[in-house]
């Protein structure tokens, strides 16, 4: 009890350290494979601590309520994980963020921004099924949706769940907003539509959306790691280190593909999740 | 040690260049300059913006366009003012549509000549430029003791 | 008893009061009022009492007489079809008509149908669907009031048939009493049939062309599904000397002697769930008065046809006919799902919606074990409730706005607030955690998973994705700010603003004391059901959770309001590449002119259109429901 109340709490506090220097190690590598030489690994604090010095513009009065519901609901979703809540509770919580997000861009009448909003709807299409999928393999795999009782398992999920770990890397791309599939809102300056989602926002509401996605990516890394979880003692350093190679993969992925349209998003993503995640589900349902 | 000096925005408008300036702009991206590595990034937005980086003259069509992202912009902004059109109108000064460098229509902080304004210079008046943002951000601040005081 | 006999009767008699009543006037409206008071009352004693009793009681195992009397109805009813048959010449209604009655009659008159049992059959399944029909059913009756008056003002083409309309409504809360306290299936298939045409006629209201086709399109699916229904009744009655639904039930329940019967039953009640390939007739009935449509989507008629599926949920476990009924439902679930994407009306959205949520009840019924069924019930509950909410303020957003187009209700946070955030509370109702609907999928997918079905669980994780697709895009229109908007004059009457308001109470509290419903009715009724103790589906500290979750989203937007409290956000235009006109509905376009900016939703006709997507679903869940349909009855005889 005090063990995932602790590790609760270290998400809270650490999760957005982490998430940060994992952006500036995104930045740098990024920079390194273009030839350049990239910002400090610091740069992304930086940032945040600039935009919340600055001034907020808004459109309207409740893009700044509604940005903080997606921060609250993002901590809630993580914590929920950390201290071992129920998986599929924790994935519920996480769309509720998502839509608080996708509220907040729709609030204004501004044509980047919804559009961005429709396409970060889209994405959620995309990724919901193997999102769900993935909880459900965890409690074939495990008997419980308990994250509690999950790493407690004698051996580690992955190994019945090889292609749902696989997809699940897949729709992490769409959830990291990594090109090809950066489609909503990019974490490159340069985007077709401005910044979509949160062109509208400003100062410290956009730093708010920034803490949010360092926690939302802790938290995805968390559950990329979970796949790796037993009850040994080295499962926790595989765990890491699982977890930085897939957001290595992802860094590379990033620069080495350009965006797609949302319609080869949407079938691949589906596609690959009724055939590696379904495959796979069978196989673990129909064999106990 | 944190300041907004560490990460400055920019947003860079084409006024009525004839792109040889925006092209040394972008040339400050490229591996050679990489400003990058200050923390600069082409935001293309100007709600996220702090500097905002304009080339060539203010023309009868641009003027409100200008006016407009000027406006969208937040506190504390600065405008840098890139090539000798940005400044005074340069060679196009005297055209029937131009009215002039963009101090015409909005305030501009700092002003960088040349004809193209090579990278060096640019990279200078950024820098020249954060130092500014800086200091407005300070008073921004001290404005807003002095609202709660009242 | 008495109670049960008036909660049957009271509706027919207010009914025939409300036909007399002739001239539209306060005398009117305080009666039918006072109607639906009584109504809700006499469905809160009942509960109450019964639940303080505790106990499953069943009547009347003598009836000759009242048989007598229903079959004389019945031949009324189709003497009424096939007068409407050939007055607008579609024969085939009567046809099906008379084979089914014909039945019916023969069993009757040969006494073949006259075997011991009870008719009248209470328990704790019954008190949730007295109240779905008692309190929902009424407060729909409320809204109509008000709603009716400025349907006839914007629609002066239509002649106006209140009185006729208000009795309908009454009658068919008196069918729906009467089919969820009947134990008998001939008495059921009675209740059945009045349900039938009570919303042939009422979809047929405005008479018309396409209300007159939509109207006879539900009367022969449902009639179809009533064949079904009679020819269950003869072979239990021959075949298995069996009358009432529990017997039958027993007897299906891990054999397939009753396979024949069960899979005929849940034939029916496919068709009037509006299952696919019969969803088409949900989806015309929209034609109809919103009242109408409320009425048919949340508190009656399609929940009719789900509640005979859960009552047979025990026999379809581990058999064809289960397989048949889980196959449709989750198909259903996630075609309409799809098709609800591309739809701009929202009575439409709200009608594929509810076929797709119908979906999800189905295969849950047909899953056959417990912690299936408990994720039905539940939904039935939220369903009834949300979709009630959500046509009403969509009927009283069309009042005032003279639209339903989603599209319209742009920026309706500003126009309408009040209806707007009605409408918030209620699409949250429908797919949001830590809301209602989104606690029984989750049930659901926990069941679907146990009971090993992949197929089930692949169309539930899609639909559930393509239902947060359709859901979220309407809330996002819903809240866009423009500026420069103002209100829009709120013509919703105070009858209206009665029946929303203790809706959205309504919800808020389903969601809040849920658990008290699952201990206290879903629990003993599942007992009853399996025999056997039921594990608790969700447990406490998830609960805690949700509650949690719920209360965050409360506070929420007070917190914000304090922490934000004196400090001012600057207001500015939207960004539209500096080429704003002052504010963010116009824009200066190439020619230097000012242009006005229309933003869309994306509704994806190339994928989800339903051109595309119709047919072929049409094609392949009617292959599935025929295929299996006769493997089942093939494999029987």
């Amino acid at each position: 009890m005090v063990g995932s109340i602790v590790s609760a709490l270290a998400y809270i506090i650490i999760g957005p350290i982490i998430g940060g220097l994992l952006q500036g190690f995104d930045r740098k590598l990024t920079a390194r494979l273009q030839g350049r030489q990239g910002p400090p690994l610091l740069q992304p604090f930086y940032d945040l601590y600039k935009l919340f010095s600055k001034q907020s513009v808004v459109v309207n009065n409740i893009q700044d309520f509604l940005v903080c519901g997606f921060l609250i609901f993002v901590v809630f979703t993580g914590a929920l994980f950390f201290w071992g809540g129920d998986i599929l509770l924790v994935f519920f919580a996480l769309t509720l963020a998502g839509i608080f997000l996708i509220m907040s861009s729709c609030s204004a009448y501004s044509p980047y921004s919804s559009m961005g909003a429709q396409r970060e709807l889209m994405q959620m299409m995309a990724y919901e099924p193997m999102v769900l999928l993935a909880a459900i393999g965890f409690y074939i795999a495990a008997g419980s949706f308990n994250v509690k009782e999950i790493i407690q398992a004698d051996i580690p999920p992955i190994v019945y769940l090889p292609g749902i770990f696989v997809t699940f890397v897949y729709i992490l791309t769409i959830k990291f907003r990594k090109s090809p599939f950066d489609l909503s809102t990019s974490h490159h300056a340069h985007q077709e539509m401005v910044r979509g989602l949160t062109t509208e926002l400003s100062g410290n509401i956009l730093a708010l959306v920034e803490l949010s996605h360092w926690y939302e990516n802790v938290f995805l890394l968390g559950v990329v790691g979970l796949f790796v979880m037993s009850c040994h003692w080295w499962s926790i350093p595989l765990a890491v280190v699982v977890c930085l190679l897939s957001y290595f993969l992802e860094v590379i992925i990033d620069n080495v593909f350009p965006r797609v349209k949302w319609q080869l998003m949407l079938k691949s993503a589906w596609g690959v999740t009724l055939i590696a995640g379904g495959i796979n589900l069978m196989i673990i349902m129909l064999i106990p | 040690m944190l300041s907004v000096s560490k990460s400055p925005w920019l947003l860079h408008y084409d006024g009525s260049s004839c792109n040889g300036c925006d092209i040394e702009v972008l040339a400050c991206l490229t591996p050679l300059y990489d400003v990058e590595r200050f923390g600069v990034i082409n935001t293309g937005n100007p709600k996220h913006a702090d500097i905002f980086l304009i080339t060539g003259g203010i023309n009868a069509q641009n003027k409100p366009v200008v006016e407009e992202i000027y406006s969208q912009m937040p506190n504390p902004k600065v405008v840098v003012a890139v090539g000798i059109c940005a400044c005074n109108g340069g060679i196009f000064k005297e055209c029937y549509n131009i009215l002039g460098g963009v101090d015409t229509t909005i305030p501009v902080d700092i002003y960088v000549p040349g004809c193209a304004a090579r990278p060096e210079a640019i990279i200078d008046g950024v820098v020249k430029a954060v130092a500014l943002l800086d200091e407005k951000r300070k008073q921004m601040k001290l404005e807003s003791s002095k609202e709660k005081g009242a | 008893m008495g109670l049960i006999a008036f909660l049957i009767l009271f509706p027919f008699f207010a009914a025939l009061v409300l036909a007399c009543m002739r001239k539209s006037g306060p005398v009117r409206k305080y009666t039918m009022f006072a109607f639906c008071v009584v109504i809700m009352a006499a469905v809160l004693v009942f509960s109450a009492a019964n639940l303080i009793s505790g106990e499953t009681v069943s009547y009347l195992p003598e009836t000759h007489w009242i048989n007598t009397g229903m079959l004389v109805v019945e031949w009324f009813l189709m003497g009424l079809i096939i007068y409407q048959s050939f007055k607008w010449k579609k024969y085939y209604c009567a046809l099906l008509s008379v084979a089914q009655t014909g039945l019916i009659t023969w069993l009757e008159l040969t006494g073949k149908s006259e075997l011991p049992g009870n008719h009248i059959l209470s328990d704790k399944l019954t008190i949730i669907m007295c109240l779905i029909i008692g309190i929902v059913g009424c407060l729909i009756c409320v809204y109509a009031m008000g709603y009716m008056k400025d349907y006839h003002t914007h629609h002066t083409e239509f002649k106006d048939r209140r009185s006729f309309f208000f009795s309908m409504l009454f009658v068919f809360l008196g069918a729906m009493f009467g089919l969820v306290f009947s134990s008998n299936l001939t008495w059921i298939y009675f209740f059945w049939e009045i349900t039938s045409i009570c919303s042939f006629l009422l979809i047929g209201y405005n008479k018309s062309k396409e209300a007159i086709n939509n109207s006879f399109r539900a009367l022969w699916m449902n009639l179809l599904g009533g064949l079904g229904f009679a020819i269950a009744i003869a072979y239990a009655a021959i075949q298995l000397k069996i009358a009432d639904l529990q017997t039958l039930v027993q007897t299906g329940t891990g054999t397939t002697i009753a396979i024949i019967p069960v899979i005929l039953l849940a034939f029916a009640g496919l068709t009037k769930s509006a299952q696919l390939p019969f969803s088409s007739w949900l989806l015309g009935a929209m034609v109809a008065p919103t009242p109408t449509s409320a009425l048919l989507h949340s508190a009656t008629m399609v929940k009719a046809g789900v509640y005979l599926l859960l009552r047979l949920s025990p026999a379809f476990y581990g058999n064809l006919a289960g397989l048949m009924v889980t196959t449709i439902g989750g198909f259903t679930f996630l075609a309409t799902s799809m098709l609800a994407i591309s739809q701009s009306d929202g009575k439409k959205v709200l009608a594929y919606s509810t076929v797709s949520n119908l979906g999800l009840i189905t295969a849950c019924a047909g899953v056959g074990m417990h912690e299936a069924v408990w994720a039905g019930i539940l939904l039935m509950m939220f369903h009834a409730v949300s979709k009630s909410l959500m046509f009403q303020s969509v009927g009283a957003v069309e009042n005032c706005l003279g639209s339903r187009n989603i599209e319209d209700m742009h920026g309706l946070i500003v126009k309408l607030p009040r209806l707007a955030y009605v409408m918030i509370v209620g699409i949250a109702g429908m797919f949001l955690a830590p809301f209602g609907m989104l606690i029984s999928k989750w049930a659901a997918l926990k069941a679907y998973v146990d009971s090993g079905s992949i197929l089930l669980v692949i169309f539930l994780i899609f639909g559930s994705a393509t239902t947060l697709f359709y859901w979220t895009k309407w809330l996002g229109t819903l809240i866009a700010v423009h500026h420069h908007s103002g209100a829009v004059k709120d013509s919703t009457k105070g009858s209206e603003w009665v029946s929303l308001l203790v809706h959205c109470l309504l919800v808020i509290t389903l969601c809040l004391s849920f658990p008290l419903a699952s201990t206290y009715l879903i629990e003993p009724f599942l007992m009853d059901m399996f025999h056997e103790a039921v594990p608790a589906l969700i447990s406490s500290g998830n609960l805690y959770i949700m509650a949690m979750m719920l209360c965050m989203i409360v506070i929420l937007p007070i917190a914000v309001r304090v922490l934000t409290f004196g400090k001012k956000n600057k207001i500015i235009t939207s960004y539209m590449g500096g080429a704003n006109t002052g504010d963010d509905r116009t824009f200066v376009d190439s020619f230097g002119k000012p242009k006005r900016m229309y933003l869309s939703n994306w509704y994806l006709t190339d994928y989800f259109g339903e051109e595309k997507l119709f047919v072929p679903s049409l094609v392949l869940s009617a292959a599935g429901l025929i295929i299996l349909l006769v493997v089942a009855i093939g494999g029987a005889l």
